[in-house]
Parts: structure tokens; sequence; C-alpha cells
């Protein structure tokens, strides 16, 4: 019972995410002081592409379609719910006209979720091994030590780190290529070796931050439990070391670690996106990027709610495994 | 306050020295920073220049105090007005409980879990980097205020059933007597805390957004310097003074709001743990 209102509870919350995100988007460009059309038209000319009148008619046409600003604010916010949930279709790209912007979402897409992912796993399970061994032998010199020096990465924000390992491993100590380049035929041992090779450093900027953070975290919560009474009692009735830290104190401390994973997931993808923006990794992030310098307003709507619907996504898959790590909710 | 608080007093010095590079320097600054071609290009640090000059001809020294001084500004702007609404909107729902309660709490997740940057830069991109600062700030402001509100909510849940507020309560004392004089000092030190935490995203937010050039391009801040500083090739050109200064002074600014933010809340569970008991 417990474990199906929970369920439910997580799903209704997901419902709710994805439609007030969808809603800010819809209303972002009715409350700029500019008409967006206007605004990207101009964009679009002022790179130098010549138009004839009808031409320039016939684009103002499409992009207030593409805006969904035809018919009443009620007819426009339904119409942008079917296009985004029924049809599921943002239309051609205006950069890469006529490629759809789906086409395009669809190559980015697996690239985002290999770095986020990867990066964000690595992060966590290795950030909360060390951060339990801090807090568990926290009189050890090596623990306080590792406490300082994650106190002094955390607070870093994602890009500053990927711009000092720009700094450091492609201009000082060129062992990086400048530009993310992948070779060699899908799927081939080439492309894999070289996909691995340029996305190192995009990673380790991700991993980095989020490391001090999980370490911090868990130092603090291992350290509270290992003073418990029960862990007190484990030790008296002669358990092994390893079995108190595992057994006793990375169960009840690595809940609300779930529980954080899950909330971090939105921060986490926004410092995704200057990383790759950065590093010119082929993701979401310069997609979106490149549809804002290129006035792509179809293929900058598709990224940005795709965005939201994979943050919202994660969230909840996140969220769904918590019952894995909590027998109380699983059991009943 | 006893020795016992070293990440307080690290945070003070450094936040001090912050304070005078962003808040007092740039009014004794002998020229508008901002302006091109000032001074010759690309000059190294000197005693004229202190940090060189960019390959905009401007003064890296003067140039970085002005956007201390910006970046200060939006942490602040942010900062007070999230954590102003975060606490009210978190007190309510505690307080009051029931549908006022659902609702706050709803909001707060769904904010937290959309991401903003997609949405800040559909705003900009709009708006072709004539975004204000203000407007910006705005924004943040959106996104942030969930945090202390969440927050709030559980310790207001946990203070209405506090012996001492009932004993408020029974003297007959109105609620906002309560609030006022038995529950605000409680809840003091711990919005302080979230205030200079806030002051971190904040910044942070918006230099990134700066960092891609999606921010005001027309006001500098520390992330609007990154990005001229990429655009012009700083890292090809080896021009490790220009990025540099912006990249070291966001740093050290970060590792000193964390280590005040986390001194705050160690200061305020010491006193809790000698006054209370």
């Amino acid at each position: 019972m417990q474990f199906a209102k929970f369920v439910v509870t997580r799903i209704i919350a997901y419902i709710l995410v994805i439609w007030i995100g969808i809603t800010v988007v819809f209303f972002v460009p009715r409350f700029m002081p500019s008409d967006p059309v206007e605004a990207m038209l101009g964009r679009i000319m002022t790179r130098g592409a010549y138009m004839e009148a009808e031409q320039v008619e016939a684009m103002r046409a499409t992009l207030t379609q593409a805006f969904g600003l035809e018919g009443t604010l009620a007819e426009q916010y339904f119409g942008f719910f079917q296009r985004t949930f029924v049809t599921r279709e943002f239309g051609p790209s205006l950069s890469m006209f006529p490629t759809p912007v789906n086409e395009l979402i669809g190559r980015a897409l697996p690239w985002t979720l290999a770095l986020l992912l990867s990066s964000t796993i690595i992060a966590w399970i290795v950030g909360n091994a060390i951060g339990l061994l801090a807090g568990y032998k926290s009189r050890w010199i090596s623990s306080r030590t590792l406490e300082i020096i994650a106190i002094f990465v955390y607070p870093i924000p994602y890009y500053i780190t990927a711009l000092i390992l720009i700094i450091l491993f492609i201009h000082i100590n060129p062992i990086f290529p400048l530009f993310f380049s992948v070779q060699g035929e899908a799927w081939s041992w080439e492309f894999v070796s070289s996909a691995v090779y340029n996305s190192v450093l995009p990673a380790l900027s991700i991993v980095i931050v989020g490391f001090g953070w999980w370490v911090l975290s868990m130092k603090a919560l291992s350290s509270s439990i290992s003073e418990e009474d029960f862990v007190y009692f484990a030790k008296l009735k002669g358990a092994g070391e390893g079995r108190i830290m595992t057994a006793y104190v990375l169960r009840n401390a690595i809940l609300p670690q779930v529980t954080v994973l899950a909330l971090q997931i939105g921060a986490i993808f926004n410092g995704a996106l200057i990383t790759e923006i950065l590093f010119s990794y082929p993701g979401l992030g310069t997609m979106t990027y490149n549809a804002v310098l290129q006035a792509d307003y179809n293929l900058l709507m598709g990224t940005i709610t795709i965005s939201i619907i994979a943050v919202a996504t994660s969230t909840l898959i996140i969220d769904l495994l918590y019952p894995f790590f909590d027998p109380r909710i699983r059991q009943r | 306050m006893r020795n016992s608080n070293p990440r307080l007093r690290v945070g003070i010095v450094i936040l001090a020295a912050f304070i005078l590079l962003g808040g007092i320097l740039p009014f004794f600054s002998p020229e508008d920073p901002r302006a091109w071609i000032r001074h010759p290009r690309n000059l190294p640090p000197s005693a004229e220049h202190l940090l060189g000059t960019t390959n905009l001809g401007q003064d890296t020294f003067w140039l970085l105090s002005y956007a201390t001084q910006n970046s200060l500004f939006i942490g602040v702007f942010v900062a007070f007005f999230a954590t102003l609404i975060g606490v009210f909107a978190g007190l309510a729902a505690g307080f009051l409980g029931g549908v006022p309660d659902r609702i706050i709490t709803l909001f707060a997740d769904v904010f937290i879990v959309v991401p903003s940057l997609p949405i800040l830069i559909l705003m900009s991109s709009l708006l072709q980097g004539r975004a204000s600062l203000v407007l910006i700030s705005i924004i943040l402001i959106l996104f942030n205020w969930p945090w202390p509100a969440r927050q709030m909510r559980s310790i207001a849940l946990s203070m209405r059933e506090r012996q001492f507020v009932n004993t408020a309560r029974f003297s007959g004392s109105g609620t906002f007597t309560i609030l006022a004089e038995e529950i605000a000092p409680h809840i003091f030190s711990w919005a302080m805390a979230n205030f200079v935490n806030t002051v971190l995203v904040a910044i942070a937010t918006e230099s990134g957004l700066a960092v891609i050039g999606l921010s005001s391009l027309e006001e500098a801040t520390l992330g609007t310097m990154i990005y001229w500083a990429l655009q012009h090739q700083a890292l090809l050109g080896q021009r490790w003074w220009w990025i540099g200064s912006p990249v070291v002074a966001i740093i050290v600014l970060f590792i000193c709001l964390f280590l005040l933010s986390t001194g705050i809340a160690n200061l305020s569970a010491e006193r809790r743990g000698h006054g209370d008991a």
C-alpha cells in the first residue's frame, strides 16, 4: 500500500513539474517587452540574409506559427501542449533548414545523457565512498585533509572548473584536443576511443564539482551516525569494521543522499549545459547555444522543452529507485 | 564568539577584501573601466596597471573592481528577496498547514526540479543581450526562494510543537508577538546562512549565463569579463592576467561565501547546544 501511494505521488509530481515548466516556457516570450517575432526577424536580417518583401512576410507568418502566436491565448496554450505532447513536432530547424528539429535533438540527446549519467554516477559513488570512510574514521589525518580539499572544491561552479581544465590541459599542456572531434564510423573502435578521449575533460569538470559536495555531506552524515547507540552496540557485539561501516552506517546515511541526488539533477544539468558549450561538446547544451546564436527559434523551443522533460524524467527515475535503498517503503 | 570557528573568521577577512574591491574602490576609479582603448593593449602587470590591460585597452584591475561591484549587487539583491520570500512562504506553510501548505510545498518542489538555465537562456535570447541586471535578478529570485521555503517549513513544523511556543501562547501572546519574539531569533541565524549561500548561487548563475554571453553585455560582471576574454582569444594568446583575474576572483569569492555560510550555521548550532540545554 505504502509503495503504491509513494509511486502515485511521485508520478503526480512528475506531471506537475513538466506542466509548470512548459507553462513557464510558453509564457516567457509573451511577457517580453519586445515582440518576439519582430526581434527574431531583426536578428535574421542583421545576419545579412537578403530577403524580398514577400519573403519577409512569409518568414513573419512562419515565425508567428512557430511561436504559436495565432488565435486567442487559450487556443495558443492548448496548441502548444498538443504540439509538445501529442504530435511531438517542433517543425524544421531554421538554421539547418529543412532538417527537422526532432532529428537534431535525437542526435544530441544521447551525448548529453552519456556525459551527465556517467559523470554524475562516478561523482556520487566515489564521493560517497570517500565521505563514508572520512566520516567513519574522522580522526584520521587523511580524512581531515580530504575534507579541506572538498571545502575548497565544492563552491566552485562548473564552468570555472571547466575553464581551469581547459587552461591547464589544452593550452599549457596540450594533452587534450582544442576542438571536439570524433572520428570513424559509428560504434567502431576508433569512434568509441576518440569519443571517450574527447569527453574526458568535460566529464572530469562535472565529476570534480559534484565530488566535493558528496564527500562533505556524506562525511557529516556518517560521522553523526557512527556515534549512534546501535553502532556502539554492533561494536560490542563484535561485528567487523567493514560490516559496521556498510550494513550499519552506510545503509542509514545513503537515504538522504539519494533524495538530494534527485533534487540536484536540475542544478547538475544547468552546470553541464555551460560545460558542454565551453568544450563544444555535441550535446543539448551546445545545440541550445547555437540555436540562440543563429536565432533558430524552432530548435531553441525544442531543446528547452526536451531539457525540462529530460530533467523531470531523471528525477522521477531516481525517486522510483528510492525504495530499493529504503526497505520501509518496499516491504509494506 | 570563541576561537572555535576558524571558517567564519577566514570568511569575514576575505569578504572584507571583496567589499573593499567591489564596494569602495569603484568610486575612486580614475576612468570608466568599461570604455575601450583607454590604454595600450595587452600590457603585462606594472605599477601603473596592477593587473595589466586587456586586448580592448581597458585596465584589468579597475575593470575587475567594477565587475565585482555588479556581481555583488546581483548576489545581495537576489539573496535578500529570495530569502525574504522563502522565509515567509515557509513559515506560512508550516504554521497554516492544510491547503496553503500543500500549494506552497508543491510550487517549491516544482521550482527546485525545473532547470532554470534553459529558461534564462530563452529569455536572454529574446532580449538579445539587453537584459538588465535587475530583470535577470528577478528571474533568479523566482528560482531561489524554494530552498529557504522548504527548510523554513520544516523548522516551523517543529517549532509549532515546542514547549516555549505553547507557553507563550497560553500566557496570552498573539500570533504575531510569538513570531516576532519567540521564533524570529531562532530562525535569524539560519536565514543568515541561507542568505550568504544564495548570494553564492545567484552570482554563480549570473556569471554562468554571462560566460556564454547571455547576460547583460552592456554591463561588466565577473562573468562578462570572462566572456570578453574568451571572445578575444585570451586563451590562445596566453593572456593569463586578463582571463585569470576574474577566474581567481570568482574562486576566492565563492570559497569565502561558502566558509561564511557554513561558519554561521556552525555558530548557531554551537549556540543552540550551549544556550538551550
